[in-house]
C-alpha cells in the first residue's frame, strides 16, 4: 500500500516535471559532459564546539604538541596550541594523557564493494567483463550499509577512498567518502574530493585475462607486455577522443560519440582525475612513469608498491606517492620482495609515504602499521619522530586524493576531522576513544549511542555488542 | 633397511644439533614465566645442554659460560603459533610452491602435512626473528572434511626441525567443510560420522571390503589414533550451532580429544566448552561479519572465553597463515588493549599452544623446560618491539632472514660503482 502510493507520487512527479518543460534557448550550447551527475549529497552532522584539553598532539604535518589544546568550531578546527579558550558553550574534553591526532584516511579500501559477509552476491569490486573498464565507477558498487565502514570508524578512520579491484589493466574510477554511516553512497561523498582511476599493473591482469581459462571475455593480456600495450592502446585512443572534443569546442559541428570509457581517461589526461595504480615490482614503477611521460599524465599513488623501497630516489624524483603495507609480502610472486621496513626507506628517501590497508581487518588499526613501519625503520639506523610517521596516515593520503586543502591534519580552518587516543597511538593497546568527522562526535568508545550499527547486523546475533 | 638407514640418520643429526647448544647465562632480565613465580624482575637464567637448569637473583656464573645482560629487557619462551602454514607453501599464488591442499585426491586423514615440510621455507626465519621459536602447522581441505595430520616444528630451519609429525589431525566442519562433503551440513556430519566408524572397524572391515563407508584404507588406518582418543583432533569450526555438534560429538565419546580453531561465535557457547573441556584457538582481531557463520564475531570473544575459564591460544587467522604467523604478537597486544590480562594474552602464546598440543617441555621458563627463549628490546605484545636474541633448545639462533637481506642491499637505494646486485 505504501510503495504503491510512493509509486505514484513519484510518477506524479515525474509526470509535473515534464509538464513544465525548461524554456527553450534561442541558442543551444555546445553540448558537453557532466563531471559530476552523481553529487555528493554529504553534509557534515551537528556539532558542538569542542575544546580537547592537555592532550599530545600530532598535527599530522610533522608537528607535536605536549600538552596541546585543540579547539573544534562549527565543524572545523579553529585553532591549535597551548591554553586555549573555547566559546561559553563549548564542550571540554579532559584529553590529559591521551593523544589526539588528525583522523586516519585510507586511501586504499574496498568497503562496500567487498563487504561483509563475503558471499558470492557481495562481490561488486571487479568488472572482470574486460581487460579495460575505465567506464566503472566504484561509487556504484559501494554498498553503504558494509559493517567495516562502521569498524573502521571505531579505528580512527575518518576518510576513505574505495577502489575497484585489480582485475583488469583500467579497473574503473574510485571514489573519496567521508566516513559516515548513510543511507545512500551520495550521503558519503567526500564534496569537492577529485575523481581518481584504478589501474593495475602486474600478475592479476594477465592471470585474470589470458588465463583466466577462458571464462572471461577479452583474451589478452597473457604478459605484462601485453599489459603494457593494453594501457597505451586505450591512451592512445583516448588522446584521440581529446582531440575530437576540442576539435568541436573550438569548430563546433557535431560532439564526438560519447564513450564513457574514454571520458574517465580523457579527465585524466586533462589532469581532473588522479591515477592511483596497484603496482608492486620496482621495475614496473618505473616503466608506468615513461609511459605517463608519453601520454602526458602524472601516476598520482603507486598502491601496494612493496617494492617502492628499491627505487625510493626514481619515485621521490618523479613525485608518486607509494601507498603500503607495513608488512604483507609473499603471497605471490609480485610481493616476494616486502620488506617490514619499506614504508620508512620510502619516507627517508624524501619521497611520499602512505600506510593503506587494502583490507577489512587491517584498516581498524592502520595506527599500528605505521608504529611497525616506524620501529623497524629506525631500528634499521633511520632517525623517523611519531610526529613525522603520522604524515603516512593523514596529511599524505589526503595529498594523494586531492583534499588535503580541506582535511588531513590538525591546521586551522580544517575539516574537524579527529581523534582523541586512549594513550600514545603508536602502542598496541592503545584504542581510538572519540572520533569526530567535521566536528560531530561519530564515535564513543564509551557511549554505546555513539556506536554505529548497520541495517545488516540489526537482529543478528551479538548486534549492538561492541565490535 | 632403509629405515634403519634413515632413523641413524635421524639420530645422528639430532645428537649434532643439540652438540651445537651452548651453555650461558642470561643476567638481569624481567622473565616472564608463563608459570606461578610470574614475573619476575632482574633475574638470572642458566642454560645447560638446551635446557634451563637455574633461575634466581645472582645466580653463579660457572668458569668460561657466555653471559648476556638482558638489563631493562623482557626474556619470554619462545612464541608458540599455534595455527599456521608455514613451511608448507612458498609462495601462495604458485600452485607449484603450495603443499597446503592436494584437491585433485579423495585422501584425507593418510595426508601427513610433514611430507611436504620445507625448513628452508623463506617463511620459516622470517617469522623465528620476530619471536616465535615453534610452529603449529596445520594442512588445508582438500576434498575432504578431514584435511590430514598436522604437525609441529621449530623454527631453526634445521633438517630435523619437526618434532612431532602426528600432532593432530584437521577437520573442517564449518561451511568451506559442507562444501567438499557434498553441499551441506548434514552431509558433512554424515561423513564425519561414517569415517569415525570406518576407523574404529579398521582393519577388520576392510578385509571383507574394498573401501569403507567414507574413508579409503591408509586413510582409516591414519585416523585410528584419533578416533581411539590418542590424537588430537583440531576442528575448524566458527558458528555457536556447529560448536554445539562439535560438543555433542565429544559427548557421545568422551575419550576423544579435542580443541577448535576459529571460533569466532565461540563466546556464545563459552559455559558449554568448559564443561566438555575443550580448548580454542581464536584470532581476537576476528570482529566483523565476514561469513554467515560468524555473523556473532566480536572483539570481546578472548575476553569471554578467558573469563569464563575456556582455555584460549591466539592466532592471526585473517589471511596469510603461511606466511603471517608472527602477527599472533599483535593480535595478541590488541586482545589486551579489550580487556584480557597480559598475562593472559602472553599464555595464548606460549602455555596454552603448549598444552593444547601436548608440548610439555615448552611455552614456561622453568627449570628442567626446553631454553626456548626471547629476549626482547620492550614488552613483547607492542608492535614496536623486537627480539635481541632468540634461542632454540639452548641453540642461538640467526637474527637474519632473506627480508633483512634485502634491507641491508637497499638501505641506500642507488647504483654505485658496481650495480646493486652485488652488495652482500
Amino acid at each position: 500500500m505504501i510503495r504503491i502510493s510512493s509509486l505514484v507520487s513519484a510518477i506524479v512527479l515525474l509526470v509535473a516535471c515534464e509538464a513544465v518543460p525548461p524554456p527553450i534557448q534561442a541558442h543551444a550550447e555546445p553540448i558537453g559532459v557532466d563531471p559530476n551527475p552523481y553529487p555528493s549529497t554529504y553534509q557534515p552532522y551537528p556539532s558542538q564546539s569542542v575544546l580537547l584539553r592537555g592532550a599530545t598532539v600530532l598535527d599530522g604535518v610533522g608537528g607535536r604538541l605536549e600538552s596541546g589544546d585543540v579547539l573544534l568550531v562549527d565543524g572545523k578546527v579553529q585553532a591549535i596550541g597551548a591554553s586555549l579558550e573555547g566559546p561559553a558553550d563549548a564542550t571540554i574534553v579532559d584529553a590529559t594523557g591521551r593523544w589526539v591526532t588528525p583522523g586516519i584516511i585510507d586511501n586504499h579500501s574496498h568497503l562496500g564493494v567487498f563487504p561483509s559477509p563475503s558471499v558470492s552476491a557481495h562481490g561488486d569490486g571487479n568488472e572482470i567483463s574486460a581487460p579495460v573498464t575505465a567506464e566503472v565507477w566504484a561509487e556504484h558498487g559501494v554498498w553503504p550499509q558494509d559493517p567495516g565502514f562502521s569498524r573502521a570508524l571505531a579505528g580512527g578512520i575518518t576518510s576513505l577512498q574505495i577502489l575497484p579491484g585489480s582485475a583488469n589493466l583500467f579497473g574503473g574510477r574510485g571514489v573519496v567518502l567521508k566516513n559516515v554511516p548513510s543511507r545512500t553512497v551520495q550521503g558519503m561523498k567526500f564534496p569537492g574530493a577529485p575523481y581518481t582511476l584504478k589501474m593495475a599493473c602486474g600478475e592479476n591482469p594477465k592471470r585474470v585475462y589470458g588465463y583466466g581459462g577462458g571464462a572471461y571475455p577479452g583474451g589478452a593480456p597473457y604478459s605484462r607486455m601485453g599489459n603494457i600495450a593494453g594501457y597505451r592502446t586505450a591512451w592512445a585512443k583516448a588522446v584521440e577522443y581529446k582531440r575530437k572534443w576540442e576539435t568541436y569546442e573550438v569548430d563546433g559541428g557535431d560532439p564526438p560519440d560519447r564513450d564513457l570509457e574514454l571520458d574517465t581517461l580523457m579527465g585524466v589526461l586533462e589532469g581532473d582525475i588522479l591515477v592511483h595504480m596497484h603496482c608492486y615490482r620496482a621495475d614496473e614503477m618505473a616503466q608506468i612513469m615513461d609511459m605517463s611521460r608519453e601520454f602526458g599524465y602524472q601516476v598520482t599513488s603507486f598502491h601496494h608498491a612493496v617494492e617502492s623501497y628499491k627505487i625510493a630516489d626514481l619515485l621521490a624524483d618523479y613525485g608518486a606517492c607509494s601507498a603500503m603495507w607495513a608488512d604483507w609480502w609473499g603471497f605471490k610472486m609480485e610481493s616476494y620482495d616486502g620488506i617490514r621496513e619499506n614504508i620508512a626507506l620510502v619516507h627517508n628517501a624524501g619521497a611520499c609515504a602512505i600506510v593503506h590497508s587494502d583490507d577489512d581487518i587491517g584498516i581498524q588499526r592502520l595506527n599500528q602499521e605505521a608504529a611497525k613501519a616506524l620501529a623497524d625503520g629506525n631500528k634499521a639506523g633511520l632517525s623517523i619522530s611519531r610526529a613525522e610517521a603520522w604524515q603516512w596516515l593523514s596529511a599524505n593520503p589526503a595529498k594523494s586524493l586531492g583534499v588535503f586543502d580541506q582535511t588531513g591534519s590538525i591546521e586551522a580552518g580544517k575539516q574537524a576531522d579527529i581523534v582523541v587516543w586512549s594513550g600514545d597511538p603508536f602502542s598496541t593497546y592503545t584504542q581510538a576513544d572519540l572520533v569526530f568527522v567535521d566536528g560531530a562526535l561519530l564515535y564513543d568508545r564509551f557511549d554505546p549511542e555513539k556506536q554505529p550499527v548497520m541495517d545488516f547486523e540489526l537482529g543478528q546475533p551479538g548486534a549492538g555488542d561492541s565490535k | 633397511m632403509i629405515r634403519s638407514t634413515l632413523a641413524a640418520l635421524l639420530t645422528s643429526l639430532s645428537v649434532s644439533t643439540s652438540a651445537l647448544a651452548q651453555d650461558f647465562v642470561v643476567q638481569n632480565a624481567k622473565v616472564w614465566t608463563g608459570t606461578d613465580a610470574g614475573t619476575l624482575d632482574n633475574t638470572d637464567l642458566l642454560v645447560r645442554d638446551g635446557e634451563i637448569a637455574a633461575i634466581g637473583d645472582n645466580l653463579d656464573v660457572p668458569n668460561g659460560l657466555d653471559v648476556i645482560d638482558a638489563s631493562g629487557r623482557w626474556l619470554t619462551p619462545g612464541i608458540i603459533a599455534p595455527f599456521t602454514r608455514i613451511g608448507i607453501v612458498e609462495v601462495g599464488a604458485e600452485d607449484s610452491t603450495d603443499d597446503r591442499s592436494a584437491d585433485l585426491t579423495m585422501a584425507s586423514a593418510s595426508l601427513i602435512a610433514a611430507d611436504g615440510f620445507n625448513p628452508a621455507a623463506t617463511s620459516v626465519n622470517v617469522t623465528r626473528i620476530e619471536g616465535v621459536t615453534r610452529i603449529i602447522v596445520a594442512p588445508t581441505i582438500s576434498s575432504h572434511v578431514i584435511g590430514g595430520q598436522g604437525f609441529v616444528a621449530n623454527t631453526s630451519g634445521a633438517a630435523d626441525s619437526v618434532t612431532e609429525r602426528n600432532a593432530f589431525v584437521f577437520v573442517d566442519v564449518g561451511e568451506a567443510g559442507a562444501a567438499v562433503a557434498g553441499g551441506s551440513r548434514p552431509a558433512l556430519w554424515s561423513k564425519l560420522r561414517s569415517a569415525i566408524e570406518d576407523a574404529r572397524t579398521y582393519p577388520a572391515r576392510y578385509a571383507t571390503h574394498d573401501a569403507g563407508d567414507a574413508l579409503k584404507r591408509p586413510d582409516a588406518r591414519a585416523f585410528g589414533p584419533a578416533v581411539r582418543g590418542q590424537q588430537l583432533i583440531l576442528f575448524r569450526v566458527s558458528r555457536a550451532s556447529d560448536i554445539m555438534q562439535v560438543l555433542a560429538l565429544k559427548q557421545e565419546m568422551p575419550q576423544l580429544r579435542f580443541a577448535l580453531v576459529g571460533a569466532e561465535e565461540a563466546w556464545l557457547v563459552a559455559d558449554a566448552l568448559v564443561a566438555a573441556d575443550v580448548p580454542v584457538i581464536i584470532d581476537p582481531f576476528a570482529n566483523l561479519p565476514g561469513r554467515f557463520e560468524s555473523l556473532a564475531a566480536t572483539q570481546e570473544n578472548a575476553k569471554r572465553l578467558i573469563a569464563a575459564g575456556v582455555p584460549t591460544a591466539f592466532a592471526f587467522l585473517d589471511r596469510y597463515t603461511e606466511l603471517q604467523a608472527r602477527i599472533a604478537l599483535q593480535v595478541a597486544g590488541n586482545a589486551v588493549g579489550n580487556g584480557v590480562a597480559h598475562d593472559d594474552a602472553l599464555r595464548a602464546l606460549t602455555t596454552v599452544p603448549a598444552a593444547i598440543f601436548g608440548l610439555e617441555t615448552l611455552g614456561s621458563i622453568a627449570v628442567g623446560k626446553s631454553a626456548d627463549l626471547v629476549i626482547w628490546d620492550g614488552d613483547p605484545l607492542e608492535v614496536m618491539s623486537a627480539p635481541d636474541m632468540i634461542w632454540i633448545d639452548g641453540e642461538s639462533q640467526s637474527m637474519t632472514s632473506r627480508q633483512t637481506e634485502l634491507r641491508d642491499r637497499y638501505i641506500t637505494p642507488s647504483e654505485d660503482d658496481l650495480p646493486v646486485a652485488y652488495r652482500r
